[in-house]
């Protein structure tokens, strides 16, 4: 039900856009030096926030643009919206 | 029958336009504007239906969205017949047919009412604990179980109506247009922003539509004289859009609301015709005003539940809005000041007020003290305990209350009457406040909750916020709106004032019977009692969601709109838990029932879903094509020639694409154009092979994983040019493959300069494939030259078919020598009918995916999705060569040496020959190594394509297995239902391993 503001685009209906899980999680550049709990770590585990969290969106059904999102997850409340490879605002 | 309850004049029906409509198959008559339940009502009808568990006679309790009781089945063709409607609301018109729904087999003799009398043996959670046990018997329970409960049927035909959905943004949504949500209208148009006014009833006005025209002036007039003129005020205001009989259903985050508009329900047959039915209504609103209003409680006391037993609040809108009497002989139960109005406008228009039962010590409000100077005989600090009368109320027993408001003392009072007018106080109606994430607050002195703190662009005003005089309703609007809104609209509606006295509360009403041998109903719809929720607390349930689940309180159709209060209040006192800590029950959308009609608009049949069809889709229609849907794609599937069966079809078809030359539309597959200075660089880490040295106009087939190391998807892909390539993907896989190289590219390798575009619709892809394959060709595309030397297998040239460019890659899917034409989308059907008139000469046969399927298997060729289901490695599909061992890095191969994907004894895929050639295995049928008497037997796996080869004459499969890869040429076993197949585990490439067929 959310109104998600597109760094790209402007304000869309929830329903544009595709939810991409956590964000700030760096692919390894080195994989093979990682033991298997790394990688996991890497692969698996995520950190099912309550109160602000640091999210992935995608306007799929608009410019195909991933970005980030700061949600509040007891409220959906949209702190902000940053591109990739920005830093979340403070 | 006449209208004997129907006072001479008065009230807002239409006396010039009779309305007949049938109840129960009997004919009755009522006016334009009556509701079913005025119109019974107004005939003397109080018996409409009986309760859900118990079958108790029961009547009309309310007069809104609120009743629990008076729900009936509308009567009309197959298609249209509805279940659960709400009696108070449904309008009548000429023609209306009806009956209630919870009574087998009539409502005036009911099997059912033997519950009623062992109703000790139906306690709470009875159901679960009775019929639970033993499981196989649960379905003859089940049948008679729903014979008597019978909560109406639902339509068998299909619904012929239209439903609409119409998105709509406004700056300012008032939902409710009672007093508060019209004085909220009136400031809200004069700011000049875009309004929308929306009331769930035919009538504007809320709780103003029954009040006593004498009782309350509003600017010097009747409060019905106010509403018309707010309303028609309102109505000339081009800022304003005003909807009636519009129930909003669902209020989610960031103001986006669900509302139904009901358009034709209240319309004849005649006026209904080619009209839209419902209209669901997709709003966005930047600010929200709430005036959702409030409703009467009930009290809880034995045998509160018999027709005639009514909301002191419905009793007065029947007199003043419909001029119909419930009774001739009234006593009114009240425990606030509200119910006095009710007392003088029946006392006024002649009708007998027996007694006024009143649980408080006294009151000193405005009312009450015309009620004194009235005459009417009002008995303090007393309760109704218990009332008689089978099929209709006929006296009540009333006993003082003690000191403590614990137990009645004293003797009984009897007193005949026809009608008991109840008032319980009011809930604010705060169901769409909590819905949206708002949180409620308690009121410990006047025992309700109320709107709390909202994050949202909203406000709450009026009764819903736990004002319930008028004056203060409206004052308060306009300083709340004001405030709101930012405006500063002046208060120009003077309301007389009445003082009123206090309320007292008592959940539960004492009693002189035996505890446990009272009837005191909470839910009315659900048949749940306080005697169910004590029980269900002594059992141990403490959460009120529990107690709600178990004791069905609370779960009906109205969702608890009377019952949630008393629970609750039952629960806290019994668990000397505070009101405002023991919370509510969550409130879910929908406020009241929406019908599916409404859900699914226009998106029906043809209109439910996207259908993509190939640009040869026409000529697979003009042949006879049987379709398969993959994905939104229609897909041809088989090509039955006279009657012949699919099996038939299908073995004839792959036979001739071995043998002479089939010809497959393959234009559905995923194309992604990718072009860029580090594309090479791009499909390496993509797929899990080396693709750097990939010369320009060749083809290679790649796997790709998922990070994980499972495999994701699959294709060929072709180098057009140093930095230019086309990739294929699976049919269903095409968008998500494309998203995923994009969220790698944005997001993981921003550094890559890559460019992608997916082109699956602007190419058509026609297969062509079998010994012959080649000599089509040459007659189609010209400036090809196909000899083997210059256009070799995994190859790829650009040709010419009548001037039109086309690529043109030999690869293979079957293991058969075989080309792809991909020619622009819009000639894709000139040219399928090209090679089908070049290729007469050598049969050619159009096969469809089935036959695609099969070919493939012969061949030992995976089918993403088939062989694997996102649990399969590359390792596990034993095509460890297409895993580069070379290559640094690539998406999941990092997983591939996790101790788990690493381990000894996964499925592997393997091929499965059956012992007698001809039996063919059931797809998804498991594999054993030892066959056991009956199940659970240890399961090493389950075969994922199986078919009859017609080219090898016997069956084959594909399974995955256990260890599978050292398993070659053991004998395993295929338990079925009735018989148990031998299988020996093969290779899984069936016919011509050495691919000499590639080049035939
Ligand atoms: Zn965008």
């Amino acid at each position: 039900m959310f109104i998600i503001n597109c760094p790209y685009c402007g304000e869309r209906d929830h329903s544009e856009f595709s939810y991409g899980g956590e964000a700030h999680i760096v692919r390894p550049k080195q994989p093979t030096e990682l033991s298997d709990d790394q990688w996991a770590e890497y692969l698996f585990m995520r950190k099912n926030v309550k109160g602000l969290q640091y999210e992935r969106w995608n306007h799929a059904h608009g410019c195909r643009q991933w970005f980030n999102v700061a949600r509040d997850t007891t409220n959906d409340k949209i702190h902000s919206v940053y591109k990739m490879g920005e830093n979340p605002p403070k | 029958m006449s209208n004997k309850f129907r006072l001479s004049s008065g009230g807002e029906i239409n006396r010039t336009e009779r309305v007949s409509f049938k109840f129960n198959g009997k004919t009755f008559f009522g006016y334009k504007g009556d509701t079913l339940a005025s119109a019974l009502l107004a005939n003397g009808v109080h018996l409409v239906g009986r309760s859900f568990k118990y079958h108790r006679p029961r009547g009309f309790l309310g007069s809104g969205s609120e009743e629990p009781n008076a729900i009936v089945q509308i009567i009309k063709d197959k298609a249209r017949t509805e279940p659960n409607i709400r009696a108070t609301e449904i309008e009548i018109f000429e023609g209306f047919e009806s009956k209630s729904q919870n009574c087998w087999p009539s409502v005036n003799f009911d099997v059912g009412e033997i519950n009623n009398f062992i109703s000790p043996l139906l306690p709470a959670g009875f159901y679960y604990k009775t019929f639970m046990w033993p499981a196989k018997l649960w379905k003859t329970y089940e049948y008679f179980i729903r014979k008597s409960a019978g909560l109406g049927v639902s339509a068998t035909v299909r619904d012929p109506d239209l439903y609409d959905h119409r998105y709509y943004h406004c700056d300012i949504l008032i939902v409710g247009s009672g007093p508060a949500g019209l004085t909220a209208a009136s400031i809200a148009v004069k700011s000049g922003k875009k309004v929308l006014l929306v009331d769930e009833k035919a009538d504007h006005g809320g709780s103003l539509v029954g009040s006593d025209s004498e009782l309350t002036k509003i600017n010097d007039g009747t409060p019905k004289d106010w509403v018309n003129k707010t309303f028609s005020d309102l109505s000339k205001n081009k800022n304003i859009k005003i909807l009636n009989r519009t129930s909003v259903a669902a209020y989610h985050n960031y103001n986006y609301l669900i509302m139904v508009q009901n358009l034709t329900d209240h319309l004849n047959e005649e006026e209904k015709k080619n009209k839209i039915r419902q209209r669901l209504w997709k709003v966005r609103a930047k600010k929200v005003i709430l005036a959702t209003g409030s409703i009467e409680r009930t009290m809880v006391f034995d045998c509160n539940d018999r027709p005639g037993i009514m909301l002191s609040s419905a009793v007065r809108k029947y007199l003043n809005r419909y001029s119909v009497k419930c009774g001739n002989n009234v006593v009114v139960f009240a425990n606030n000041d509200d119910a006095y109005e009710t007392a003088i406008s029946l006392h006024n228009k002649g009708i007998k007020i027996k007694a006024i039962i009143d649980i408080r010590e006294n009151s000193d409000g405005d009312l009450v003290k015309k009620c004194n100077d009235l005459g009417l005989k009002i008995l303090w600090k007393h309760a109704v305990v218990t009332t008689k009368g089978r099929k209709k109320i006929n006296k009540v027993i009333v006993m003082k209350l003690s000191n403590n408001n614990n137990s009645v003392v004293g003797n009984e009072i009897k007193i005949d009457c026809d009608l008991l007018c109840i008032s319980g106080g009011y809930t604010p109606a705060v169901h769409l406040f909590t819905q949206s994430g708002g949180k409620l607050l308690y009121n410990e002195n006047k025992s309700y909750f109320y709107p709390g703190k909202n994050s949202l662009e909203q406000i709450s005003i009026g009764s819903c916020t736990g004002i319930f005089n008028i004056k203060k309703i409206i004052d308060d609007a306009y300083t709340k709106v004001n405030e709101f809104l930012k405006t500063n609209i002046e208060n120009d509606t003077l309301v007389s004032d009445m003082k009123s006295g206090g309320f007292e509360n008592i959940w539960l009403i004492p009693s002189n019977k035996v505890p446990g041998k009272t009837k005191s109903f909470v839910d009315f719809q659900n048949d749940s009692t306080a005697n169910d929720i004590k029980l269900a607390l002594r059992e141990g349930f403490k959460s009120i969601e529990h107690v709600k689940r178990y004791t069905t309180t609370g779960m009906a159709t109205d969702q608890g709109k009377i019952a949630n209060m008393h629970a609750l209040g039952i629960i806290s006192e019994h668990t000397k838990t505070k009101m405002g800590e023991l919370g509510t029950t969550t409130f879910r959308p929908p406020y009241t029932p929406l019908t599916f009609g409404a859900l699914v608009g226009r998106n029906v049949k043809k209109f439910f879903d996207i259908t993509r069809r190939t640009p040869i889709h026409s000529w697979h229609e003009k042949n006879n094509a049987k379709f398969e849907n993959v994905g939104q794609w229609k897909r041809a599937w088989y090509y039955p020639i006279n009657n012949e069966s699919m099996h038939d079809a299908v073995q004839r078809e792959s036979k001739a694409a071995r043998e002479n030359v089939g010809i497959l539309d393959a234009s559905t597959l995923g194309k992604i154009d990718i072009q860029g200075s580090d594309a090479s660089e791009f499909l390496n880490r993509v797929y899990t092979n080396a693709w750097s040295k990939l010369g320009i106009g060749k083809c290679r087939y790649g796997l790709m994983l998922n990070e994980d190391g499972m495999v994701y998807d699959d294709g060929v892909t072709t180098r057009l040019g140093e930095n230019h390539y086309i990739m294929t993907t699976t049919t269903g896989g095409a968008a998500t493959v494309m998203g995923k190289l994009e969220d790698y590219l944005q997001t993981e390798w921003p550094e890559l300069k890559v460019f992608l575009t997916s082109v699956t619709d602007h190419f058509a892809t026609v297969s062509l494939c079998g010994p012959h394959s080649k000599k089509i060709l040459e007659k189609v595309v010209k400036n090809i030259n196909f000899d083997d030397q210059n256009f070799p297998h995994m190859s790829f040239k650009e040709g010419v078919i009548d001037n039109i460019k086309c690529r043109v890659m030999r690869i293979s899917f079957t293991g058969e020598l075989s080309y792809e034409i991909n020619i622009q989308a819009n000639y894709g059907k000139a040219v399928w009918e090209k090679c089908m008139e070049a290729g007469k000469e050598f049969k050619i046969t159009p096969y469809g995916t089935e036959s695609m399927h099969l070919l493939r298997a012969e061949k030992g060729f995976v089918i993403v999705g088939q062989e694997t289901d996102g649990t399969v490695t590359p390792i596990d599909l034993q095509m460890d060569w297409i895993v580069s061992k070379k290559k640094y890095d690539f998406i999941g191969k990092r997983s591939l040496y996790r101790s788990d994907t690493m381990k000894e004894g996964r499925k592997q895929m393997v091929g499965l020959l059956t012992e007698d050639p001809n039996e063919v295995l059931e797809e998804g049928a498991q594999i054993v190594a030892e066959v056991k008497k009956k199940p659970p037997m240890d399961m090493l796996g389950h075969v994922t394509s199986s078919y009859y080869s017609p080219n090898l004459k016997k069956s084959i499969a594909l399974a995955v297995v256990k260890n599978g890869k050292n398993l070659n040429g053991k004998k395993l076993y295929v338990p079925m239902k009735n018989k148990i197949i031998k299988v020996t585990v093969s290779d899984s490439v069936f016919i011509d391993k050495e691919g000499k067929r590639l080049n035939a």
